[in-house]
């Protein structure tokens, strides 16, 4: 099924005409509207009238999540706070949260392109869509409820947490989607499993899931556990929240909803666009938004584009599964490598735990990068073999995963440190030489 | 009848042995043997203990990785040859051997082996009437 046939199976070349009609608007408000923007323009000698169609997209200044922070809390808006219906935040982990506003048009956009998310994970007007992220400033929870609401959708708005209630409601209401984090449905999962419920007694039978990186393998246990299917969905509040991209039911990557967030693919180190099928960050200017627009913006998300058309009928450009995070890159022997790969790395293995400190050193003039990794106390280690052999098998894994050579050392189960937040991974020597 | 050997895993970093021994000793776990197993990263610390169980859950608790492992254990006299006998019969029926190691008790000595085909090595051992050690001959040395 699907929401929008118009915009979201229109050929090739009427969406780039479509993006280009929408962004010379989009850079004209911005010019005149937006004094951070004028500047940047300005100082790199560009006006709106260079700006022909998305070719141009190059042309324009890139924005950063620090440019948000250091316009607090509504610099870059660029319409008259009158015009603003409603304001999301997210918490940084550092310092101030970063605000982001929406126009009357916003929401319905928003709610339009919620509406094309759920509809392609086969959502219906027929379904009890329980919604389970958290409602707030966080994005999550009202994002999907306005798009379940759109198609007309039974919402149940019982917001994140009380695992047993969730479970209960579930089970007596009839909830047929679970909108969620991933990490909370496999939660709900094992709760249900571990509960006095049957489940052949739930009508669930698809859940839509994002707000947090989650691997195949992760897919693969909420889908078994909860005998669903489940369908990976990407946004981020700065473009709108949840509903910039989202998988159809060919689970084959995720459709970006491009007529309004137009991508591209960069280089996060040298910022050149990359061509088709690379793999950089992803950017996102959002041609349609008026609360705020944002020109560039640079998700710090490492994925890829695939412009082929998809079995389900869309045309709509699909990006990969977020496979890291440009912010913690290190560049090795000239080779860029992300520690948020190694994870996923592990994370597909079975015998490690996620756990790991990469140390980065230079020996003879030489980069040379170590990987310590925790065995998990389950694992026979009383066999040198098999500690051997696990050792050789992670280390030509990542090698082909980071395309860089390394040493790996197995260290003992919870010696490596837990963090909430953001742990440190990564030792680099080079820089104190 | 095979008997519980406790492997440790340990990184080769001074004071580790220490820790393991004094986390065993100060629950009045008693050591009938002990060998190391080291590569250049890592060691595999094999003990057999008074109570194996209770050694497993207390290393456990205390943040060591830790696995219990069934071995034989067998009792030939303390004698030139002796265990060269029983390694030539198992080795005749060509029952690979992972890893052995042997420790002496008065006129006795004890030899602790690690095989893929327990079965088939105590087939062996009832054939040629070799004496094996059960876990309360252990518990009483
Ligand atoms: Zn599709």
């Amino acid at each position: 099924m699907i929401w929008n046939e118009t915009f979201e199976c229109m050929s090739r070349e009427e969406m780039r005409r479509c993006q280009s009609r929408r962004l010379v608007d989009m850079v004209e408000r911005v010019y005149h509207n937006v004094p951070f923007y004028r500047k940047k323009m300005q100082e790199m000698g560009v006006g709106p009238e260079d700006v022909r169609g998305v070719e141009d997209l190059p042309k324009l200044p890139f924005t950063t999540k620090q440019d948000l922070r250091d316009n607090y809390p509504y610099g870059l808006f660029a319409v008259p706070m009158s015009e603003i219906v409603r304001v999301h935040a997210s918490s940084g982990t550092t310092g101030k949260p970063t605000v982001v506003g929406y126009t009357r048009k916003d929401l319905a956009t928003w709610s339009e392109v919620m509406a094309r998310t759920l509809t392609a994970a086969g959502v219906t007007r027929h379904d009890f869509v329980q919604v389970a992220y958290g409602y707030g400033l966080f994005t999550g929870g009202l994002g999907a409820h306005c798009g379940a609401e759109k198609i007309g959708a039974s919402v149940i708005p019982i917001s994140g947490g009380n695992t047993r209630r969730q479970l209960q409601i579930m089970h007596d209401f009839g909830s047929t989607t679970l909108a969620c984090t991933p990490s909370y449905a496999l939660h709900l999962a094992e709760a249900l499993i571990e509960s006095d419920y049957n489940r052949d007694e739930f009508k669930l039978k698809t859940g839509t899931f994002g707000a947090e990186p989650w691997t195949e393998n992760m897919r693969r246990e909420i889908e078994e556990k909860l005998r669903i299917k489940a369908i990976d969905i990407f946004g981020l509040s700065e473009i709108i929240g949840p509903g910039v991209s989202s998988e159809c039911t060919c689970q084959s990557g995720l459709h970006v909803f491009e007529d309004h967030f137009v991508p591209e693919i960069i280089d996060p180190v040298t910022l050149e666009v990359l061509p088709e099928g690379a793999d950089g960050e992803i950017v996102f200017t959002t041609v349609t938004k008026e609360g705020l627009p944002l020109l560039r913006y640079r998700t710090r998300d490492l994925t890829s584009l695939d412009y082929s058309p998809c079995r389900c009928g869309r045309t709509l450009v699909r990006m990969k599964k977020c496979f890291g995070r440009s912010d913690d890159m290190l560049i090795i022997r000239g080779v860029n490598v992300f520690p948020s790969q190694v994870e996923t790395v592990l994370l597909e293995m079975q015998e490690t735990s996620p756990h790991y400190i990469i140390t980065v050193d230079r020996k003879n003039n030489l980069d040379v990068l170590e990987l310590q990794v925790e065995v998990k106390e389950e694992f026979p280690f009383d066999r040198i073999s098999e500690l051997q052999k696990l050792t050789d098998r992670i280390k030509r894994t990542m090698e082909s995963a980071l395309q860089i050579s390394l040493s790996v050392k197995l260290v003992e189960t919870k010696t490596i440190a837990r963090s909430e937040g953001k742990a440190v991974r990564v030792i680099d020597k080079r820089k104190t030489l | 009848m095979t008997i519980k050997q406790l492997s440790v895993f340990l990184e080769n970093k001074s004071g580790r042995l220490t820790e393991v021994l004094e986390v065993l000793g100060g629950a009045g776990i008693n050591i009938t043997s002990l060998t190391i197993a080291d590569t250049s990263e890592y060691g595999i610390l094999r003990l057999i203990v008074s109570d194996a169980e209770k050694a497993f859950r207390l290393l456990k608790s205390n943040g060591f990785s830790a696995n219990l492992t069934e071995v034989i254990a067998l009792s030939v006299s303390h004698q030139a040859g002796s265990l060269a006998k029983v390694m030539k019969a198992l080795s005749d029926e060509q029952l690979s051997i992972e890893y052995t190691y042997a420790f002496c008790l008065g006129d006795k000595a004890i030899a602790v082996l690690r095989t893929d085909n327990p079965s088939r090595a105590f087939e062996i051992i009832a054939n040629r009437r070799f004496t094996v050690v059960s876990e309360n001959d252990v518990r009483n040395i």
